[in-house]
């Protein structure tokens, strides 16, 4: 499912003392199958984007579109849960959301609430359990027995069990352990391959955004500042710098090095194997040694 | 001589109802005027540790010992003194609806004078550069700037020592930053005993000692150059290592001569400029 932002912006609390323009004039467009990563401060608006995707938010100018649905600004909109059933959102710290008596009601919530039979929805939590890493013989307990990562997994669970086209993930990983870290993200990479589901990720990490997206979206002052592959983007990386947000440890480590040793290196190196290399290249070790 | 300000003797704690003890025998010292860093994989025990360390829990067996005393319910009040924390949460850490009644908070229960208490707020915050804001609402600040606030609310009762329980995992870049640049001053300046409990690994590199932690137990206690040697038994621990660290084990599988093993990027550089200049 294709989804395209046009001219897009969003004010908090409008006609009220406290209104705030969060977003303005953001154009952006996610095609099927695709992985964008969003990167950018607190507050430049990443948050309020993704709620745009599944119609949570409605824009207060500019217009929306969401597969065949188009949501406009201005205009009352009716009937968008066939949007929110097919973009799913994992939000920040999505454990604080998990309410029900036990993990398998939790998981079931949303299939069933979007008019999937019991009995169904019971396969499908099942299912999901197993993506996220998680054994069967959780099902029966309450999600508040359960460890703070285990809590995140079910909560990421009840979106999966919806089936989505589209997956929409808020800083997924925060406040996980570096392997929880890696599993999960490794598991909606393989999520995005196998069933080719488009993923949008919010992240502060350039190493996940290097590594799994297509297409990086730097969010500045509430608009989008650039765009494009990881190379493209970290290939400048003195204008991220400048932005006061990170680099992959790969780049800030070549940036260090020609500026310590006068080396140049021809292009950005975005994994530890390839910047080993290149600092052997560059040096000419392999030919004087 | 290194001074010891905490022990831990043969700690154990478990949580009603469940099956495995949370903390389990668990021993070590916290030495005056050092960075300790405490990481393990989610549910190895950390924020246990720190609840017992400030009364928040008592230990099944085993005992604690803060300054010589015995941590009890009856010494909680004194230990609560010399020991401030520091949660994850910026948000869930506010009672005051402004900043300097936030940080008064604390001395007001201690029974402090409103005239001192005064001065310690003040100064309190402007340790952690947040004098400009007094009066401001604390849930108008980002959260780099509100755990700078919590920080100032521990500083106030003078303790001395401060634990950061993932304080700074819900921040972004920059306010992970603020925040340890914050710790790190109070710490030279000798105010401050640290423990921060953490899962950035560049962050505890910096640390003058680390503690890993596994279900419960302490699996290792040593400097960070000792711990990092580790390697691969750190990730099957579900643990990381530094970047420099990893570049450099890369660096040798490619045939460059890199001995050591380099906690941050500035050792690593050195050590390749140092490589070149000897080529
Ligand atoms: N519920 C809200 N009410 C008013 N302002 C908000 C609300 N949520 C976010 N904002 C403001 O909108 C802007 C963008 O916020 P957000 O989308 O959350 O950014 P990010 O996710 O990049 O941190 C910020 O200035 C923020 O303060
Ligand atoms: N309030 C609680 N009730 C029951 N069990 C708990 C509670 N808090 C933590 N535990 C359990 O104790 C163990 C240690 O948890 P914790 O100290 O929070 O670990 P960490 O901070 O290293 O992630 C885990 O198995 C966790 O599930
Ligand atoms: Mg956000
Ligand atoms: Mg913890």
């Amino acid at each position: 499912m294709r989804i395209e932002l046009q001219d897009v912006e969003y004010r908090y609390q409008v006609n009220t003392p406290f209104e705030r323009l969060a977003i303005h004039d953001v154009n952006l467009v996610i095609e099927p199958g695709t992985y964008t990563a969003l990167i950018g401060h607190t507050g430049s608006g990443k948050s309020t984007i993704l709620q745009h995707l599944n119609g949570l938010l409605q824009p207060t100018k500019g217009k929306i579109q969401v597969g065949d649905r188009t949501i406009e600004a201005g205009k009352k909109e009716k009937q968008l849960r066939p949007i929110r059933k097919k973009v799913g959102i994992v939000f920040q710290f999505a454990e604080h959301q998990l309410f029900e008596e036990t993990v398998e009601k939790d998981i079931c919530f949303g299939p069933i609430n979007f008019g999937v039979p019991e009995a169904d929805a019971k396969l499908l939590a099942r299912d999901a359990l197993k993506q996220v890493g998680l054994g069967e013989e959780i099902l029966g307990k309450s999600p508040f027995d359960l460890s703070g990562g285990q809590m995140r997994r079910v909560a990421i669970a009840g979106v999966l069990a919806m089936e989505p086209e589209v997956l929409v993930l808020d800083e997924p990983t925060a406040g996980l352990d570096p392997r929880g870290r890696k599993e999960i993200m490794d598991m909606f990479y393989q999520l995005h391959q196998e069933r080719g589901i488009s993923t949008v990720l919010v992240t502060h990490s350039m190493e996940d955004a290097a590594r799994y997206a297509d297409e990086i979206v730097i969010m500045h002052k509430g608009t989008v500042y650039q765009k494009g592959s990881p190379n493209e983007v970290f290939s400048q990386p003195e204008q991220l710098v400048e932005l006061g947000l990170d680099v992959p440890d790969t780049v800030r480590f070549q940036l260090r090095l020609q500026k310590e040793m006068g080396v140049r290196f021809d292009k950005p190196c975005l994994n530890i194997e390839e910047l080993a290399m290149e600092i052997k290249r560059v040096m000419k070790w392999g030919e004087r040694s | 001589m290194r001074e010891q300000l905490v022990l831990l003797d043969n700690v154990v704690f478990k949580y009603d109802g469940q099956e495995h003890n949370a903390v389990d025998h668990v021993s070590f010292d916290v030495f005056k005027g050092e960075w300790l860093a405490i990481v393990g994989h989610n549910g190895s025990g950390k924020s246990t540790l720190a609840k017992l360390l400030n009364g928040l829990q008592f230990p099944l067996e085993g005992k604690i010992i803060v300054n010589g005393m015995e941590l009890s319910e009856e010494s909680v009040w004194d230990v609560r003194k010399r020991i401030g924390m520091v949660f994850q949460n910026p948000d869930n850490q506010f009672v005051g609806t402004t900043v300097q009644d936030d940080v008064a908070f604390g001395l007001e229960n201690a029974g402090i004078e409103p005239e001192i208490m005064r001065e310690r707020v003040k100064n309190a915050l402007k340790r952690v550069k947040m004098d400009q804001f007094l009066n401001q609402e604390p849930h108008h600040l980002s959260g780099g700037q509100k755990q700078r606030v919590a920080i100032a609310g521990v500083l106030a009762l003078q303790p001395d020592i401060i634990i950061l329980d993932e304080a700074t995992s819900m921040l972004d870049p920059r306010g992970r930053e603020e925040v340890l640049e914050t710790v790190r001053e109070l710490k030279e300046e000798n105010v401050l005993t640290v423990i921060s409990i953490t899962h950035d690994l560049e962050e505890a590199a910096k640390a003058d000692r680390m503690i890993v932690m596994n279900q419960g137990t302490v699996y290792r206690n040593g400097t960070p150059r000792e711990i990092f040697q580790l390697e691969e038994e750190l990730i099957s621990l579900g643990l990381d290592i530094p970047f420099s660290i990893k570049l450099a084990k890369s660096l040798r599988e490619n045939g460059v001569e890199i001995e050591d093993r380099q906690l941050t990027d500035g050792e690593l550089v050195k050590e390749l400029c140092e490589l070149n200049s000897r080529m």
